[in-house]
């Protein structure tokens, strides 16, 4: 019996220990700032614990089931802290702060009434002061186990859910074991009994569908369902469907939609290519979707199509899953099309012997000073000098409606190199109002003059339509503008204040 | 202990190892520096005599920035009987660097700012090398972006986060902030101040600033005094100043002169037509890109691991005493003309018959002894949710000065392997007993300072350090104490140089950077093209 009880005592530290630390973990893993978040978690944590014991001296009748009862809450709530705070952070339901720092308050006061407990329901059984000393060196060995296991076998191989639902039932293990010693001194063994199994059948459930659980809270996210996923040393790709809507999101951020995409990569080929019959050799940047590559084959005078993209896992899963393929119409796997894995800025650097007709620079958003790099001047001169002199090339740059600021400093910019441009828009649904920027030698007339026809087949676009993209309405006219260098990278801070305010 | 105290405790060292995984093993890497029993033998002169003479027209001892800038501009200027020889086994001096498979890196100096139009020489040379395109004596030249830092260019490691720029905000009571406010004002009054004789007081080459008494005066007092007379007492005000003179003079800001602080925030007023203000030049490799240029347009005439130990005049004519490291022996060179262009502090052991005001002088000179770390990581530091990674990341409150990110200038998006190159200025002590501890420490303790010392900004350091390898300089940087730059002994020196040895080196300007030892160099070669 005393052997039982202080073995529990090892496992309670063991738990105590171990959610303390899972909530840190989580806290920081989700809101980032780790030495902010594990300092604040764990102040907290000691704090409740203190008021924990200092409740304990309320309770007085009945200790074996009240103990059997903590234990059971313990064991739920703390096994599913670490999947409850993620979906809790993915579904922003309340402030996820208010739900992180309530969860924790409650696990430190549930530990923090076990040992005084325990203590009390040995006080018959052992003297004092052996007792205090007992207790104390099992609940430090429990700490002791966790605090080494925790980071170097639990945390990485059973990841965070799994691992706070591990010592959820180890905690109902010991609530059913002080069951079995105490069910004839409590006064309703059945409903505590009850308690147990049920716990830990809820436990075991959470154990069995801990991938979904977390796979339910990156829905949350997304809303819809997901069908693909892939985390790659670049970004974390994502693929979701809902009816016939499949949508791409890189880090989250919205990519395409299936629905209005073929507005979005019409507006990016057709308005350059449709006016260089004489076109043969044509280079996408970024677009690693085969979608923008899959209107360019549209037309049959066009022969190579170079795709430069950073992360091979786009390419290959654009190139091999099937509803992707469907989406781009298998373009990656034209024998026209090379896909190169490469760093665009650097490759464009060290390949100067590369030329095209036509270019497709279909960059993610400047969302960062990394990726702002591929705005500026210096990047600019390097696509001008890989253009054919009759060349042109196409830059998707932002919303100028939302980012109208932006939308003119990259139009500024890529004129201070030395190229001609003409800016137009196009209505997106999923994106909202989004702006092009076409570029070349020609004068800015004739790269906004409207081809003959459209010689290949067409959704959306068509020559009727030129006069409307090229114009830009009062609310998105051109603003004064600065050149975004690579030593000021101004586009990176305006960018994100303009669309802050959009989305706030 | 209780149970709480005892969570607390475990809480505390997890949160340590939970990011650092149970303190790993120190990266493996290597001390390096300069040779010091060849330093010592080159001091006390017991180097075989020489065995061989050989005759040269212009001999230049010193393969540093003045030492090749006297060699460029000879060469330049359509003179090229000349040979410089270097110590070493490479030339370079401070601005040295490494390379690995990872990115090349410096070893000291790592930037120049963008020059005023007081530095001609810094800007033609510059033109020379497609750093400047188009007319180098434009109020505004136009530089290649690519050499351009790019932005953001500093961040700062202040309260247990990191903030954009160097100016101390995050956690700064706004009290500290009004001052530093005060103190911008100052500085920008300074910028602007020319002295009674039409100079500017803070210029670049410091030999054409302003001779005004009024503001040579400032070289009397000490920068941390400076700021007191002028009731600016915020900490964090004082670390900034502070900050800059351990950064540039390797000088705490009780020792510097205020003449010296003053003109590290007052002198680089150089303008761009297409940078920002303030920007500065740089590369992965630091100013060894430079140095290594340089060393490109003289390459035939320069003679590596040969050490000049002894110096002399005999009728007009110069002779140096050489050590050839790889053959064990000695050369004896004549001359017509010599240019020292080591450092000062060596000149009294080399030149012993030196004209006693110039040997005096020369033991004036005290110079700060500096700790590098290069270390190679396998991929960046994750970010902490604070201001993004930028070119020079500096620590508020720390040893060390902080850390330069040699990918930085990476054109790519992508943020993979990089290099971290950490400074340190052994300030806080008076020089000889800090350069005696640097060089007496073994690898692990200064592996262990330079990781201690970064981990708290980046956790997840001591995983992704593949390699960590240090660099002592014993001899760094001329210190420009109170009363150094403009007493007597540096004065002295710098008109010291007379045919047939005369002298270039940073440490005659007191100011160890770039422009200044291009410029010793340069005026060394003029006087040689004058016959002077
Ligand atoms: C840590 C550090 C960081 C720095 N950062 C910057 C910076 O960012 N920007 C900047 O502008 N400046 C910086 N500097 C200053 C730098 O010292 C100068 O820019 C410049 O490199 C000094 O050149 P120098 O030719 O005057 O001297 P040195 O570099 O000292 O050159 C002297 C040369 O002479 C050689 N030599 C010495 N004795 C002999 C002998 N007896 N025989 C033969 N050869 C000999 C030496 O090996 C050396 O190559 C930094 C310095 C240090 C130490």
């Amino acid at each position: 019996m005393r052997f039982a009880l202080l073995v529990s005592v090892f496992v309670v530290a063991s738990c105590g220990l171990a959610y303390e630390l899972i909530a840190a973990a989580q806290s920081s893993y989700l809101l980032g700032d780790s030495i902010t978040q594990f300092s604040t978690v764990i102040g907290v944590y000691l704090f409740a614990m203190g008021v924990g014991s200092w409740l304990s001296k309320y309770i007085t009748r009945d200790l074996p089931a009240r103990f059997i009862e903590i234990e059971v809450m313990v064991g739920v709530l703390g096994g599913f802290s670490a999947s409850g705070l993620f979906l809790a952070y993915a579904s922003s339901a309340a402030p996820f702060k208010v739900i992180l720092y309530g969860l924790v308050m409650l696990i430190g006061i549930l530990v923090g009434l076990e040992i005084p407990l325990v203590m009390r329901l040995l006080e018959g059984e052992i003297r004092f002061k052996d007792l205090v000393s007992q207790v104390l060196s099992f609940d430090y060995l429990g700490a002791l186990a966790v605090s080494l296991l925790f980071p170097l076998v639990l945390a990485p191989r059973l990841g965070m859910a799994r691992t706070a639902l591990l010592f959820g039932l180890l905690n109902i293990a010991v609530a059913i074991w002080s069951w079995t010693l105490f069910r004839t001194k409590v006064s309703r063994p059945r409903y505590l009994l009850a308690l147990c199994l049920g716990s830990a059948v809820l436990l075991l459930g959470g154990f069995a569908g801990a991938d979904k659980l977390t796979h339910l809270a990156e829905h949350q996210l997304y809303q819809d369902e997901m069908i693909l996923a892939e985390t790659t040393p670049y970004q974390r790709i994502v693929v979701t469907r809902w009816k016939d809507d499949y949508r791409l999101f890189l880090n989250g951020n919205l990519q395409f939609s299936s629905r209005d995409e073929y507005r979005y990569h019409e507006a990016l080929v057709h308005p350059g290519l449709a006016s260089l019959p004489w076109a043969r050799k044509v280079a996408v940047l970024g677009g690693g979707d085969g979608l923008a590559v899959r209107e360019i084959l549209k037309y049959p005078n066009i022969q190579s199509v170079t795709l430069v993209d950073l992360d091979p896992a786009m390419t290959r899963l654009f190139r091999d899953a099937p509803i992707l393929r469907r989406l781009n119409q298998d373009s990656l796997h034209s024998p026209k099309v090379k896909v190169i894995e490469a760093d665009a800025f650097k490759w464009l650097d060290t390949h100067p012997e590369e030329t095209f007709d036509f270019i497709v620079v279909d960059f993610p958003d400047p969302t960062n000073y990394a990726l702002g790099k591929l705005y500026t001047n210096l990047f600019y001169r390097l696509l001008e000098r890989h253009l054919v002199a009759q060349g042109r090339a196409i830059i998707q740059s932002t919303s100028p409606l939302y980012a109208r600021k932006a939308f003119w400093t990259v139009v500024t910019t890529v004129e201070s190199v030395g190229l001609n441009a003409a800016p137009y828009h196009v209505l997106v649904p999923s994106f909202g109002e989004w702006g092009y920027i076409l570029v070349g030698r020609d004068s800015k007339e004739k790269l906004a003059a409207p081809p003959a026809s459209i010689p290949v087949p067409t959704r959306f676009i068509t020559p009727e339509l030129w006069p409307a993209l090229f114009t830009f309405p009062a609310d998105m006219s051109r603003v004064p503008a600065e050149v975004n260098r690579l030593d000021n990278q101004q586009l990176v801070r305006m960018f994100e204040s303009e669309w802050r305010q959009v989305i706030r | 202990m209780n149970r709480r105290e005892f969570l607390a405790a475990t809480g505390a060292t997890l949160l340590a190892t939970a990011c650092r995984n149970t303190a790993p093993p120190l990266p493996p890497g290597e001390l390096l520096g300069q040779d010091a029993t060849l330093g010592h033998k080159l001091r006390d002169g017991s180097m075989p005599p020489p065995t061989e003479e050989k005759r040269v027209p212009v001999l230049i001892a010193g393969g540093g920035i003045a030492g090749l800038s006297a060699a460029w501009w000879l060469q330049r200027n359509g003179f090229s009987d000349f040979l410089l020889l270097e110590g070493e086994r490479e030339a370079g001096g401070n601005s040295r660097s490494g390379k690995n498979a990872v990115s090349a890196y410096p070893w000291a100096a790592h930037y120049l700012p963008i020059p005023g139009v007081e530095a001609e020489y810094t800007r033609l040379l510059l033109a020379e090398l497609g750093v400047i395109k188009g007319d180098p004596r434009a109020p505004k030249p136009e530089y290649e972006e690519r050499y351009l830092c790019a932005a953001p260019a500093e961040r700062l490691f202040i309260h247990g986060r990191w903030q954009e720029g160097l100016t101390p905000q995050h956690g700064v009571p706004s009290s500290e902030r009004a001052e530093f406010a005060r103190f911008d004002e100052l500085i920008r009054g300074w910028r602007a101040r020319k002295g009674r004789d039409g100079k500017r007081a803070f210029a670049l080459p410091m030999a054409l600033s302003s001779r005004d008494p009024d503001i040579l005066a400032l070289d009397r007092i000490s920068m941390h005094d400076w700021l007191m007379s002028h009731n600016l007492k915020s900490p964090a005000v004082h670390w900034y100043a502070n900050y800059a003179c351990r950064d540039d003079y390797g000088t705490n800001h009780k020792e510097a002169s205020a003449w010296a602080g003053l003109h590290y925030f007052c002198a680089r007023t150089g303008e761009a037509s297409n940078a920002e203000h303030e920007t500065v030049l740089t590369w992965p490799e630091g100013n060894g890109w430079l140095a290594t240029r340089l060393q490109e347009k003289v390459a035939p005439h320069i003679r590596t691991g040969h050490w000049v130990w002894r110096i002399g005049t005999d009728n007009g004519r110069a002779w140096a005493d050489v050590y050839l490291a790889q053959e064990n022996r000695s050369v004896r060179y004549h001359a017509e003309r010599l240019i020292w262009a080591g450092p000062m502090f060596l000149l009294p052991y080399v030149w012993t018959d030196a004209p006693e005001a110039v040997r005096h002088s020369a033991r004036a000179f005290t110079h700060a002894p500096w700790l590098i770390a290069n270390l190679t990581l396998s991929a960046h530091p994750a970010s902490d949710g604070g201001a993004e990674m930028a070119w020079d990341n500096v620590l508020y409150n720390s040893p060390g000065l902080g850390y330069i990110n040699a990918t930085h200038q990476n054109l790519q998006v992508r943020k993979g392997p990089t290099v971290f190159t950490y400074y340190r200025a052994l300030s806080d002590r008076p020089p000889s007993a800090a350069r005696a501890d640097l060089l007496a420490a073994d690898y692990t303790s200064l592996a262990r300072q330079v990781m201690a010392d970064l981990t708290p900004a980046h956790a997840d350091l001591p995983q992704l350090v593949t390699r960590c390898d240090i660099w002592r300089w014993g001899h760094a940087m001329v210190r420009p104490t109170v009363g150094f730059v403009h007493g007597a002994a540096r004065q002295q020196l710098a008109s010291a140089g007379k045919a047939p040895i005369l002298l270039a080196h940073a440490d005659l300007s007191g100011l160890s950077i770039f422009e200044e030892a291009q410029y010793r160099g340069v005026m060394a070669a003029q006087a040689v093209l004058r016959r002077g």
